[in-house]
């Protein structure tokens, strides 16, 4: 088992990684890259603790071989503030204190980044829906359900402050 | 519950991106009973955790751009390594005129799993992986489509209904994948629907049923019905389905249905749920699913 040399784009730069078939992304990630906000939960696909972006979906490292990743996008939740300022989402978990121990957090604000992505003004059936596969063992889920709607709301208030 | 790790992934293997389907063809020519294909690996990478699977050689489809598109030509023509979330977004976006006619489709999509999984799972995965609580197959089955099997030295399309052997077994030889499900586009009159029970939305069935049907006035003309999770393979109740057509459709008879496809199901009691309770569920849940197919007729 031969390991191969290949580039991938993590967190906007390109990075060399050697791997060997059988690493896992989530793997890499936090014990090579010492990324350690992408968590592992049960390394069974049924947490979402693991959830990063690859080429901007929302998907699964503890079940993803790294090798599979050459030339494509990873986003984990270190790469989502840019330029040293938070990220709406990140801003809104803050305002809503949407967390308690933090396990999820990482996974649950990349799942909502991917929502906002796609659905810029979600209800709150949608975010449910949207988020049904991260499990938090702490908040009973309603201020992450909050702050995903706090965090769509301002983005459209930034949205039509720049219009104006 | 489970007995090995699933931090790390111990067996070892040679990992192949090929990028055409002759080359995957090649390679299994090549490697035989020692390959797995490998689209989404959601299943097939919690098996290899698990040591249930261990392929010295994986063949990955992802590179392969021919086997994610859908094409439309009097039939769907399905890449197999499309990932559920893109075929729902396909079906949605480029025929909202077939939206009721191909609502069981819609339904499974949405009703699997989580987000996440949506994205990595495959269709053709979903069929060749043969769990008999795929929530496709029931679907596809109620949809007549077929599957078009490559091998390097031949390729043939059969009906789905004939591709399932038992517990995660399919005709598919050493040498063959799928590499595309065609799905007939139904008539006009066609009305479809799709209902699944699981412990938490984002798992896996416990039951689930899709129905198809086809109305003349208040006539049923044609119709299927088939299950998910009720017997080793994914089931076409037949004697429901005689019962139905031909008659005029009503609540009685959809009652009447529903209990003739509770009894001919063959369901056993696992983890996720006893044989007795998926005789009751899947009566109820085939009951309502002909009452929305048939509204859904147009
Ligand atoms: C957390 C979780 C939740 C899930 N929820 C659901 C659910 O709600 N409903 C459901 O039905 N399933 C569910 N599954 C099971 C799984 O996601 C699906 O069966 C999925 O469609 C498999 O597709 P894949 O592309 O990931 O398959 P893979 O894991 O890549 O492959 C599965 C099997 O099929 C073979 N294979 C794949 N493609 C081909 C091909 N083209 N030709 C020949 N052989 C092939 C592989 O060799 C392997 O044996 C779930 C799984 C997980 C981990
Ligand atoms: S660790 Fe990946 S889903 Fe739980
Ligand atoms: S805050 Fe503890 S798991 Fe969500």
């Amino acid at each position: 088992m031969q390991p191969k040399s290949i580039t991938v784009y993590l967190n906007h730069e390109p990075r060399e990684w050697r791997v060997h078939p059988n690493d896992l992304l989530l793997n890499v990630l936090r014990e090579h890259e010492a990324l350690t906000g992408t968590k592992y939960g049960c390394g069974i696909g049924e947490c979402g603790a693991c959830t990063v972006h690859i080429d901007g979906e929302p998907v699964l490292s503890c079940l993803t071989l790294a090798i599979a990743c050459e030339d494509k996008s990873i986003l984990t939740i270190e790469g989502l503030a840019r330029d040293g300022k938070l990220d709406a989402v990140q801003t809104a978990f803050l305002d809503h204190s949407a967390f308690q121990c933090g396990f999820c957090t990482s996974d649950m604000i990349l799942m909502t980044r991917a929502l906002l992505n796609e659905i810029p003004n979600p209800t709150e059936e949608q975010v449910r829906d949207y988020l049904r596969g991260n499990l938090c063992r702490c908040t009973g889920y309603a201020s992450i359900v909050r702050a995903a709607l706090g965090a769509a709301t301002q983005e459209a208030n930034a949205i039509g402050a720049a219009d104006a | 519950m489970l007995s090995t790790n699933t931090h790390i992934l111990f067996s070892e293997f040679e990992y192949h991106a090929p990028t055409t389907v002759n080359e995957v063809a090649e390679l299994l020519s090549e490697y035989g009973d020692s390959a797995r294909v490998m689209a989404g690996g959601t299943d097939l990478l919690v098996q290899m955790k698990m040591e249930r699977r261990r392929p010295a050689h994986v063949i990955s489809l992802q590179r392969i751009n021919e086997l994610h598109t859908i094409t439309q030509n009097g039939a769907l023509t399905i890449g197999a390594a499309t990932a559920i979330r893109a075929l729902d977004q396909y079906v949605t976006l480029n025929h909202p005129s077939l939206g009721a006619r191909l609502e069981s489709l819609s339904a499974a999509c949405n009703l699997f799993s989580s987000v996440q999984i949506m994205h990595m799972a495959t269709l053709g995965g979903n069929l060749c992986n043969a769990s008999p609580a795929a929530d496709t197959a029931p679907v596809l089955l109620t949809c007549d489509a077929t599957v078009t099997i490559k091998s390097k030295t031949a390729e043939k399309t059969v009906p789905l209904a004939d591709f399932f052997v038992g517990p995660g077994k399919t005709i598919l030889g050493p040498n063959e994948f799928v590499t595309y499900i065609q799905i007939p586009l139904p008539a006009q009159n066609t009305g479809s629907a799709f209902r699944k029970i699981s412990r938490v939305v984002a798992d896996i069935s416990q039951v689930c049923a899709a129905v198809t049907i086809v109305r003349d006035g208040n006539i049923v003309q044609d119709a299927r019905i088939a299950l998910g999770s009720v017997a080793p393979v994914p089931f076409c109740a037949e004697q429901a389905r005689a019962a139905l057509v031909g008659e005029t459709f009503g609540p009685e008879l959809a009652e009447h249905v529903g209990n003739l496809a509770a009894q001919e199901i063959k369901p056993i009691s696992d983890v996720r749920a006893t044989s007795a309770y998926r005789r009751s569920v899947a009566f109820v849940i085939v009951r309502d699913a002909l009452m929305q197919a048939w509204d859904n007729c147009g």
